[in-house]
């Protein structure tokens, strides 16, 4: 033990009502190391991780920074204790610029004046030190996600940060930008700094971590050096059981054209083009995945398709009919289903039963609806069927939306969605936030709907998913189509070069 | 022909301009409450409720101290409670903020009224109390038409221009200014950089209190001298509006109210117009007049304008 | 402990209503009255003797509709502040139509008369709703403006083309025939049969909300539009729907005041009974059934009132009570916190 600990934390538990989020969780890092903490999503890493940082409050256990036992009231303590955190969701204020955010909380100041050259002076210091490009005048809305990411860091950075803690940093990064950042890591911990990571991604860990501790439903099921171990160990260590890290799928001849998108243009909600002159098509028993990362005109293209935008320009050509321009209940009464990227958003009421909710969408047709009278009967044994071709549990239609777990609350958007029996599919960000059991079921799914000839659109931010799942990939960065490939026609990084602005030809040479 | 007339006759006419200073005050006021309140995350459309506590209770304090300005100054606590009130309830109770707005406009129109009989002696209106003297400015008094038109004003107008320029100064050149805002775009953020994001929501509804109040005071004990019952007359409501289309900038706000203030400053000149000869009955129409311009203004301009990102959404820890 | 939320949304209400009446009695010590003193001639004057409650009852009429109106809104995720507005202007439209139904029998005058108020009201508010989903104009601001533009107009209306004698402005008697029936006629008081058709509105209410796909659409879309949107449900529709339906309920109350009690436009009219709307929802919980116990309240407590102005106690503090009652239901969390508390010191 003549290491030299930055982080130890020993002990900790932290209840929330209903789940038990840390249970006597013991951690150790090194100083001067990077140390991946790797789980499931509701595994326990980022609670454990608010607590480092003064955003919870342990119930039990000790927190000890460079060997002194600490009790953080708040992260303004943590922040004096030289520890900073980037979030996986930025906690950044987008009307502000990156000199004003950088520097909020702990403003350069005149008197009680707010001092703005000087922030902005500082904060380009900062970011040539460290070689973290960013525009500092530049409001947050308006730079991408890559730049937010370098502020947070220079954040942490400002404050002195001898200990940074980033959770899930990949999560929104191309695989080029993920590099950069590895680069970035490494410059930080050659310069003394000790660097805590969370992730899911296991070839990552691999690549950039010296040791890891992996978490499963709150606990610590394992401590190792990243050198002495392997992505499969430590999948097991995850889940608890031996992981099929890929599912099978059969080969197929796609039948004909059931969905075409010809040269549409789509805005924003601020008014750009966010889609530019996509075309694509997808046939029957046809998987087709739409690569990149988030903001790059996706969810805009999604919307467009479902009838919840409005088309600039273009065509849209659905069962060979034209419906640029049709609701979404019109296109849902052809034979479209769609499963939107927020659940909880877009995808169920949660203060509405769960039998209300798989009706949506149909409650005004028969049987369910008869001379705008509803059929409880009906309803009722709708979702009684369902729940049971779904194993969605608990088995209790009654229940509110709100209540079912995540997967389970997927699992009800989809099965409401398929019992439309649909001949078109579009399926975005399906496995977000759920834990591989549920993951597992949803892929199963969605080939099972290829073996019956839907034609399925697939968008997803997890390269692993759109290489296992696609039939064809096409890869969209603002706004437009990259290029279109096959999974067994090309890797990983040819893909993310795609994905950071590069078309296939230029990719291919 | 009449009416181009008419027009031409109201806008030689100084009245005209001073008339229109004296209408936007009391809206200049609260929309700088409105923006102090929503700047920070809080929907605050207590404030007609709270411009009529400031206006009832600078006329008892006046009557008590025989002093407008001390009784301006003594409402303004009667505000900042009110204002609190709200405060508690969105902010650590987490409640719906306009629902509790509501209640709080009842609750002032209910005091107020109720207070008349056992304060004054009598329902419906006090009796004249004093008011806030007017004052010469001295050089400008003496310039024709502008001297007439500005040259001799109630000192509260004067406040409220000033008010307006030290909110903008508070909030775009100050440390303090710079978390309000940040405080209402993503109080998450904000929480994680260590700044207390409940401290500074309830500075902001609480500074909307002492503005509304100061609203409410102008009207009574500076224009008119006395109280009478429900005399901010969709003030309140006219004044978010001018936030709304200030797109939450208390300059704007200014510009804002300004414009409003024209709008009842026509009204009431046309009324008068000795060209018009417009009859005594049609009076209510030409009151609806403002109320009008507010409505094609709020339906014709939201979306072009742009809330703080977390108004009117409790924040609450993630504990 | 879980507390079951159905239970809470009854107990929640009625406490508040029970705080609230104990906080004004602090307010009437400070003015020197004994608070028992003025809760007794409340009650006196609410109930005490068949005119009072007579007088209660055709108070509830209103405030029942009113209270459906806000509360239907509710449900759709609209704040309708405009229930005063739109009950002004079904009532002066009825007014207008019922001058003018001289000869046509009963049978068909009273339905006519009630459907254009009901109308004018849907009118109404439907302004407000159609800028609300076009451009998303908050429905708080223009209801509100809204209202107090009824209430100028209907003050020139009764004071210039529709004015009639001295004093009072008001307009001159509707017809015979367009008059509602009187279910009682008690000493000078006739109550009206309006009541029954404020029962039957909340009946259909509920029947709407609960039983057809209209009503599932407008839940859907009061809980969470985008969703809905996704379901199929046109957001812009329902949102003007809902306000034209809410604003029919007000209006229908406008016109049944018109109908029933005074039999012509009084320039006085609607004294607050839109906002007391608010309250009846809220203290209600948008529920049609708890809306009618909630109207019933309210009017006792504004006939009592009255009672209460003779022991020296000013009527405002209804409009007190009222305001505290919904203070502590948009921050149910206090009055569940104090609730809690009660019990554990309890047990």
């Amino acid at each position: 033990m003549d290491k030299e600990y930055a982080v130890v934390m020993k002990g900790i538990t932290k209840r929330f009502p209903g789940v038990l989020a840390n249970d006597h969780v013991d951690l150790f890092v090194e100083k001067g190391e990077i140390h991946a903490i790797v789980g499931e999503n509701g595994a326990g890493k980022t609670t454990l991780m608010n607590q480092l940082y003064g955003l919870l409050h342990p119930d039990e256990g000790e927190i000890y920074i460079f060997g002194k036992k600490v009790h953080f009231k708040g992260p303004r303590e943590a922040i004096e204790h030289g520890i900073g955190m980037v979030h996986q969701h930025f906690m950044l204020v987008d009307n502000l610029t990156v000199a004003e955010n950088v520097v909020l909380g702990s403003e350069t100041k005149r008197g009680f004046l707010f001092d703005l050259n000087e922030a902005r002076k500082v904060v380009k210091e900062l970011s040539e030190k460290y070689g973290l490009f960013v525009d500092v005048d530049a409001k947050i809305e308006d730079i991408p996600v890559g730049m937010q990411q370098r502020v947070e860091i220079i954040k942490t950075l400002y404050r002195g940060a001898e200990i940074l803690i980033l959770d899930e940093p990949t999560a929104v990064l191309t695989p080029q930008e993920t590099e950069e950042l590895f680069e970035i890591l490494r410059k930080l911990k050659k310069s003394g700094k000790t660097i805590i990571f969370i992730s899911h991604k296991l070839n990552e860990v691999m690549e950039i971590s010296d040791n890891v501790t992996v978490m499963r439903l709150g606990k610590v099921t394992g401590r190792l050096r990243t050198s002495e171990t392997n992505p499969r160990e430590i999948a097991r260590l995850m889940v608890g059981r031996d992981v099929v890290l890929r599912v099978e799928k059969e080969s197929k001849e796609p039948g004909d054209v059931v969905f075409e998108v010809r040269d549409l243009w789509v805005k924003d909600n601020r008014g750009l083009d966010a889609v530019k002159g996509v075309s694509l098509k997808v046939r029957k028993g046809e998987i087709v995945g739409i690569a990149g990362v988030a903001g790059n005109g996706q969810t805009e293209l999604v919307e467009a398709i479902t009838g919840l935008r409005k088309v600039e320009r273009g065509k849209i050509i659905f069962d060979g009919v034209d419906v640029t321009g049709f609701s979404p209940r019109e296109l849902r009464d052809m034979g479209m289903a769609h499963i939107p990227e927020d659940r909880l958003k877009h995808g169920l009421i949660v203060e509405y039963p769960a039998y209300y909710n798989l009706i949506l969408g149909k409650h005004h047709r028969f049987p369910f609806s008869e001379n705008n009278f509803l059929n409880k009967k009906f309803i009722l044994k709708n979702a009684r069927d369902l729940f049971e071709e779904f194993d969605i549990r608990p088995r209790k239609p009654e229940m509110l939306g709100g209540n079912f777990s995540g997967g389970n609350q997927q699992k009800i958007v989809v099965a409401r969605e398929l019992s439309h029996e649909p001949k078109f599919m579009v399926v975005s960000q399906p496995t977000r936030g759920l834990d591989v059991g549920a993951i597992e079921f949803i892929h199963k799914t969605i080939l099972k709907m290829r073996a019956r000839n839907v034609g399925i659109l697939l968008i997803s931010m997890e390269l692993e998913e759109i290489f296992s799942l696609s039939d064809r990939i096409l890869v969209m960065y603002e706004g437009e189509i990259m290029g279109e490939t096959r999974p067994e026609e090309t890797t990983f990084e040819k893909v993310g070069l795609m994905m950071a602005g590069h078309r296939l030809e230029e990719v291919e040479r | 022909m009449r009416f181009i007339e008419a027009l031409f006759d109201i806008f030689t006419n100084p009245q005209f301009y001073k008339i229109t200073l004296t209408a936007s005050t009391p809206l200049i006021f609260a929309s700088l409450g409105g923006v102090f309140s929503e700047t920070t995350g809080v929907v605050n459309i207590a404030l007609e409720g709270i411009m009529l506590m400031g206006a009832f209770f600078s006329v008892v304090f006046t009557q008590i101290t025989g002093s407008p300005w001390l009784g301006v100054f003594l409402a303004i606590p009667i505000g900042m409670g009110m204002a609190w009130l709200h405060a508690w309830a969105s902010i650590k109770w987490c409640g719906n903020q306009i629902v509790s707005g509501a209640a709080l406009i009842l609750i002032a129109q209910g005091v107020t009224g109720f207070l008349m009989e056992p304060i004054f002696g009598q329902p419906g209106q006090t009796d004249y109390v004093g008011k806030i003297a007017e004052i010469k400015i001295p050089g400008l008094y003496r310039i024709p038409f502008l001297g007439q038109a500005i040259g001799q004003i109630n000192p509260l107008v004067i406040v409220a221009f000033a008010s307006v320029f030290a909110t903008w100064f508070l909030l775009y050149k100050t440390t303090l200014g710079l978390r309000m805002r940040a405080v209402g775009e993503n109080p998450e953020a904000a929480d994680t950089l260590g700044i207390n994001v409940y401290g500074i929501r309830y500075f902001g509804v609480i500074m909307s209190g002492v503005m509304a109040s100061l609203g409410g005071s102008f009207l009574s004990v500076g224009e008119v001298g006395n109280f009478r019952e429900l005399m901010t007359g969709g003030r309140g409501f006219i004044a978010l509006a001018a936030m709304i289309l200030g797109n939450w900038n208390p300059i704007g706000a200014m510009w804002a109210s300004l414009l409003f203030g024209v709008s009842e400053a026509m009204a009431n000149q046309l009324q008068s117009s000795p060209i018009l000869h417009v009859p005594a009955t049609t009076k209510p129409l030409f009151n609806m007049f403002p109320f009008i311009v507010t409505l094609v203004v709020v339906a014709g301009l939201i979306g072009k304008t742009r809330p703080p990102a977390a108004d009117g959404i409790p924040y609450e820890k993630s504990e | 402990m879980r507390p079951d939320s159905r239970i809470w949304s009854f107990i929640v209400p009625i406490a508040a209503v029970i705080l609230a009446l104990m906080i004004a009695s602090i307010v009437i010590l400070l003015i020197g009255k004994n608070p028992i003193v003025a809760y007794g001639a409340l009650i006196k004057g609410a109930f005490g003797g068949r005119q009072a409650i007579a007088d209660t009852i055709i108070k509830t009429t209103p405030l029942i509709l009113t209270g459906l109106a806000v509360g239907f809104g509710f449900r759709a995720g609209v704040f309708n502040i405009g229930a005063e507005g739109q009950m002004i202007m079904g009532a002066l439209i009825a007014t207008v139509v019922g001058i003018n139904l001289g000869g046509v029998p009963p049978v068909i005058a009273i339905p006519v008369t009630m459907l254009i108020g009901m109308l004018a009201g849907a009118g109404w508010a439907a302004i407000a709703g159609y800028l609300k989903a076009k451009t998303g104009a908050h429905e708080v601001v223009s209801t509100i403006m809204l209202n107090w533009i009824a209430t100028y107009l209907s003050s020139y209306m009764v004071t210039e083309p529709l004015a009639v004698g001295s004093g009072t402005p008001k307009s001159p008697e509707i017809a015979e025939s367009a008059k509602l029936p009187p279910l009682l006629t008690i000493g000078a008081t006739e109550m009206t049969s309006g009541i029954i058709i404020a029962i039957v509105a909340a009946i259909i209410m509920y029947i709407i909300l609960e039983k057809t796909t209209t009503g599932y659409e407008v839940k859907a879309a009061g809980f969470n539009p985008y969703a809905a949107e996704y379901g199929g449900i046109s957001i812009s529709k329902n949102i003007t729907m809902s306000m034209a339906i809410s604003g029919a309920l007000a209006g229908l109350a406008g016109a049944l005041e018109v109908m029933g009690v005074h039999h012509r436009f009084l320039g006085t009219l609607s004294g607050g009974k839109g906002f007391d709307g608010i309250s009846v929802a809220l203290i209600g919980q948008n529920h049609p059934i708890g809306i009618m116990f909630a109207a019933f309240l309210m009017a006792s407590l504004r006939t009592g009132s009255n009672e209460m102005q003779f022991v020296g106690v000013p009527k405002h503090i209804i409009m007190i009570v009222q305001g505290i009652v919904i203070f502590l239901v948009a921050a149910d969390r206090i009055v569940r916190t104090i609730l809690i508390r009660k019990k554990k010191v309890g047990s």
